[in-house]
């Protein structure tokens, strides 16, 4: 490979493809990731996006296709990808009658560390994610997002150029998923790479510096947030008709230019800019007579629009 | 080799979570003790042996049983392992199965170690008067340790080809009945003649034979080298096919 794209990418795949039995679950993926990002995989449930972390972290073998990851082929050279990455599963992988200490020091002892570093490493690490009362629990006793902070933590117990987080913040509430971002966000400046994958659009949006819409066993589209957010309008104007019929009439004028149908509420939405003028234009063009809408509302575009059209059926 | 410092912490995690859990001393200390008393007040008075007391002849027996049985649950903790997600986080360390099994293997060990002094003490206590110098002591404990690490390595093997748990739950069964057709409990020759071809020739019974003989200082003819024959030849299964079950089950 090229050096300088060695040095620009954390993470490249081409063509990556995967089935169990009959199902294709992986299409030929392309990836890129680059060094010091946080790159966040979306997809509705069963796109593939475990798979593609266990392909990624050297726990699955693709059928065809190739992966590098910090520099290393996930096939050819397994060892030295894996002493390069850390994994944090989408399932709890720790010992339920271990203490949270003793699972961390468990960790850092494998990952070579010694008896004397491994404890110093271990309450370091409890400490910085408030588990540091609950450290000297067993994780039988932890609730929900205390494991996951305990998980995430094992998976730090070495410096990891390349770090896979599995749906991180699932089963968090809302303030313990703020301070899990915030730790994601630590881990980049220190140059760490991100890779993770998430249900939560909302997060993407805030974390990550590039988003892959992964569905039907290929990336639907990529790019910033912002990008993609474009690709769907940046701005809608959301109409609320004042009846049945005029919902339905309204409806069968715009057609494809609907990008948002809401019958139950009786609200349609069209693109716009957001300017004053459009909206006077859009209103007059769709209103003529002034009867049929009752109330407009501008939205801006999120992932989940984004989302949502990518991956309807 | 970092492969021996990894095993040594796993060996360690896995006593540890033994120690844990309340299920697992019971069956790895309190039930061979049981068994011991059982074997000798509940059957004693009706077993005709040529050793004089029965707690005699029957205490290498109980031993050889416990053992096995403790060296069986290598494939329920092992099972544990593969099924959990924590396998999934050792393998991204890099930490290999060679580390992971021989974690489990020497935690094993260690256990029966453990229960076989608890064994050994009882048998003591209720008259048990073995007849056997250092030496004897040393070649009997050998065979033991050979031996549960044998049954170890299979066991370990019974938790990579087991789906669940509770199957490889099912090798432990087996492991507890294997002594019973073997020369452990009764002479074979008060067995069912249809008996004698498996009794003779199966594992458990060069390996009861070896420390019978051994404790009470008794002939012991062919026996200790049958019964490391045994134990090498079943090793020599066993580890290969662990590196294969192991691989299968990780594709
Ligand atoms: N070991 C396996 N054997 C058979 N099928 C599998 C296996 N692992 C995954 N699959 C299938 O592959 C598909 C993708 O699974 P995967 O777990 O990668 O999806 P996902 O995007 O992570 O879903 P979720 O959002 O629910 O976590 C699913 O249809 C799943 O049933
Ligand atoms: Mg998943």
């Amino acid at each position: 490979m090229h050096p300088a794209a060695e040095a620009d990418w954390a993470i490249e795949t081409r063509g990556l493809s995967k089935a169990y039995g009959s199902v294709h679950v992986l299409a030929g993926l392309d990836l890129r990731v680059r060094r010091g990002s946080v790159f966040a995989l979306l997809g509705p449930n069963g796109a593939g996006k475990t798979t593609t972390v266990r392909i990624l972290a050297t726990l699955t073998r693709a059928d065809a296709g190739q992966a590098v990851v910090a520099g290393h082929d996930v096939t050819a050279a397994r060892s030295r990808v894996r002493r390069a990455i850390s994994l944090t599963g989408q399932y709890a992988a720790l010992d339920e009658e271990q203490t949270g200490e003793e699972n961390l020091r468990m960790m850092a002892r494998l990952r070579g560390h010694s008896r004397s570093a491994a404890r110093n490493r271990a309450t370091e690490l409890l400490e910085r994610f408030a588990l540091t009362e609950a450290g000297r629990r067993r994780v039988s006793t932890y609730s929900g997002g205390m494991r996951r902070r305990l998980d995430i933590a094992a998976g730090l117990v070495t410096d990891p150029q390349v770090v896979f987080l599995d749906e991180p913040t699932t089963g968090l509430d809302p303030r313990s998923r703020r301070t899990m971002w915030e730790t994601i966000g630590s881990l980049t400046r220190a140059g760490v790479t991100v890779f993770l994958t998430t249900q939560y659009l909302e997060e993407a949006d805030r974390l990550a510096d590039h988003v892959a819409v992964l569905d039907g066993g290929r990336v639907r589209a990529e790019g910033t947030p912002e990008e993609l957010k474009k690709t769907v309008a940046a701005q809608r104007l959301d109409l609320t008709m004042t009846g049945r019929s005029a919902y339905a009439e309204l409806a069968g004028q715009l057609g494809e230019r609907a990008l948002h149908r809401a019958p139950e509420e009786l609200v349609l939405g069209v693109a716009t800019d957001g300017s004053a003028a459009h909206v006077r234009t859009l209103l007059d063009e769709l209103d003529p007579t002034r009867a049929q809408v009752a109330h407009f509302s501008l939205h801006s575009a999120t992932l989940d629009d984004v989302f949502l059209e990518l991956t309807h059926e | 080799m970092s492969d021996l410092a990894d095993c040594t912490v796993l060996a360690g995690r896995s006593v540890r979570l033994t120690r844990r859990n309340p299920d697992a001393v019971i069956t790895a200390l309190v039930l061979p003790v049981l068994l011991m008393l059982v074997f000798v007040y509940f059957f004693g008075g009706a077993i005709e042996t040529n050793t004089g007391k029965y707690v005699t002849y029957v205490a290498p027996g109980v031993l050889i049983l416990c053992a096995g049985y403790g060296a069986s649950m290598t494939a329920t903790t092992v099972s544990d392992d593969m099924t959990g997600g924590i396998i999934d986080r050792f393998r991204s360390m890099d930490t290999g199965p060679t580390a992971v099994l021989s974690g489990h293997v020497a935690a094993s060990v260690a256990r029966n170690a453990a229960a076989t002094a608890a064994v050994l003490a009882v048998a003591f206590a209720i008259g048990f008067r073995p007849h056997a110098g250092p030496a004897e002591w040393l070649a009997a404990i050998g065979i033991l340790l050979l031996y549960i690490t044998t049954l170890s390595w299979l066991g370990a093997a019974a938790g990579l080809l087991a789906k669940t748990p509770e199957a490889a739950g099912g090798f432990t069964f087996a492991m507890l009945f294997l002594p019973y057709p073997s020369s452990a409990f009764v002479p074979i020759d008060t067995m069912p003649d249809w008996l004698h071809g498996f009794a003779d020739h199966q594992p458990v019974t060069p390996v009861i034979e070896s420390l019978r003989g051994l404790l009470l200082d008794q002939p012991t003819g062919n026996s200790p080298w049958l019964a490391l024959g045994w134990c090498l030849g079943l090793l020599a299964v066993a580890l290969p096919l662990c590196a294969v079950l192991f691989r299968r089950r990780t594709g």
